[in-house]
């Protein structure tokens, strides 16, 4: 094609959806898509596996306890572009950086939310294990955790879907999962790209949340009556 | 990436405060200073933004006491919206690169945590005095104005100092899609490979951020009547820009 066949040629097509698009890059979504869902997976599991001893600790000392809020209340402030930037010069660019970043934020969720649900256990059902004879640890396992059920639910999905959209931040040291995508699709100008990975974006956070209110609601069936 | 991190990483942080230090780097249109005026500056822009929708949105919601569901509704799925998806779309269409859409999608994101706190805020005021000063003959307004708005102050404060703080968070980002701030410092000193300034940067937003809650919280202190101090502590706040 020559120069002025080019300068009249019709505006390239930039649609906002496009099949064709999802189809010839089968292979690249869902690599972005895999990407995106082992890193949440992973960041929300190493943050809860973190978050669950480190309440059970706090919990009964309120000094403590109300430190631990404090901090995490304060390191929850700082930007996660900013988390990125401190920590890629030590932990490089890549996956490790955005792990560590994700596991950061969900932590200070869940340990909040696991606090607050062991806090806000029946006094008196405490009272009466104790009473039975039940000593500091078959107290937390079976009497407090599952009290605090409710809220720990609440933490995870709470924990889940904001690391599902924070996940695309990771793009600023260039591991993003979906936000790989969108970056791409913005530089390149192709707008459906960009559409396709905030859809999936969409349909993680939704799904992972619904599943997770799921196994809550099974996981908690003598609460059912009381929420309807 | 790898090539020794741990050997590397004194003389990081060695010429992150380098960096900091150097008065070059402060003065100048594209001095420390002058970005973190221009962050300021979108960041205001982005709250008055969201404030102009949300404050009357959630006064009136409030007082009507409905529209909660649809007010949680819309906190959540901005929850699960990310802040990057909304930025790019804005960028790739007529309203251009730069600061114009970091501004708006930060101002978007903005507005569930205002709206449901000055809804929270104002559903919550005690029916009783709501009665109470309309059978003293004030009329809607005159109570909205002078008994309802005063007693849900601290609610829409904190939602207010909420969303400053996380539209500072946010703005940031405008460095992917050319726009200004600080996160420029950030960027460009990544894809410059010099980690100094990257750590310097990093520094700087997550300082910034921290300031602007602290001065918030102060004044968000100011604003509340002494008796209605609580030591509550308030749900986690998302400011990390998701």
């Amino acid at each position: 094609m020559d120069a002025r066949s080019w300068a009249e040629a019709p505006p390239v097509a930039n649609p906002w959806f496009s099949w064709s698009y999802v189809e010839a890059n089968r292979a690249d979504i869902a690599e972005a898509l895999g990407q995106h869902l082992t890193l949440t997976v992973q960041a929300v599991l190493v943050a809860f596996a973190v978050a669950l001893p480190l309440a059970a600790l706090v919990h009964g000392r309120p000094r403590l306890a109300a430190a631990v809020l404090g901090v995490s209340g304060v390191l929850y402030t700082v930007p996660s572009v900013a988390l990125f930037a401190i920590l890629a010069p030590f932990t490089g660019i890549g996956r490790t950086t955005v792990l560590i970043g994700l596991v950061g934020y969900a932590l200070l969720v869940l340990v909040r939310h696991v606090l607050v649900g062991l806090e806000g256990v029946d006094p008196g059902v405490v009272d009466a294990a104790r009473g039975l004879g039940y000593g500091r640890m078959r107290m937390l396992v079976t009497v407090e955790l599952p009290n605090a059920l409710p809220s720990v639910v609440v933490g995870l999905r709470l924990a889940t879907v904001t690391t599902v959209a924070l996940v695309t931040i990771g793009v600023v040291v260039g591991y993003g999962g979906l936000g790989q995508l969108m970056y791409r699709g913005f530089n390149s100008a192709y707008r459906a790209e960009i559409v396709t990975a905030t859809v999936l974006c969409l349909v993680i956070a939704f799904a992972a949340d619904l599943l997770l209110a799921l196994a809550g609601r099974l996981a908690t069936p003598w609460a059912a009556g009381r929420r309807s | 990436m790898g090539g020794g991190p741990a050997i590397m990483s004194t003389s990081i942080v060695g010429d992150a405060f380098v960096w900091l230090n150097d008065p070059l780097n402060w003065r100048g249109p594209q001095g420390i200073t002058a970005l973190t005026l221009e962050h300021l500056g979108m960041s205001v822009l982005a709250v008055l933004l969201a404030a102009a929708v949300a404050l009357p949105v959630g006064v009136w919601l409030g007082q009507r006491r409905g529209g909660g569901a649809a007010t949680v509704a819309l906190a959540n799925t901005s929850r699960a919206l990310p802040t990057f998806a909304l930025l790019l779309l804005f960028a790739s269409t007529s309203i251009g690169f730069g600061n114009r859409p970091t501004v708006l999608a930060a101002a978007i994101f903005a507005v569930p945590p205002m709206l449901s706190s000055t809804y929270a805020g104002l559903r919550d005021v005690d029916r009783g005095v709501r009665d109470a000063a309309r059978g003293m003959g004030m009329s809607r307004p005159r109570s909205l104005a002078l008994v309802e708005l005063p007693l849900a102050l601290p609610l829409i404060a904190a939602g207010v100092r909420t969303a400053t703080v996380q539209v500072i968070a946010t703005v940031p980002l405008a460095a992917l899609v050319g726009g200004g701030g600080l996160g420029p410092i950030i960027i460009t000193g990544l894809a410059t490979r010099r980690f100094g300034e990257v750590l310097a940067g990093g520094i700087l937003v997550a300082g910034l951020c921290l300031l602007a809650e602290g001065v918030l919280a102060l004044a968000q202190r100011r604003l509340t009547p002494r008796a209605m101090r609580t030591r509550r502590p308030g749900p986690l706040r998302a400011s990390t820009g998701s």
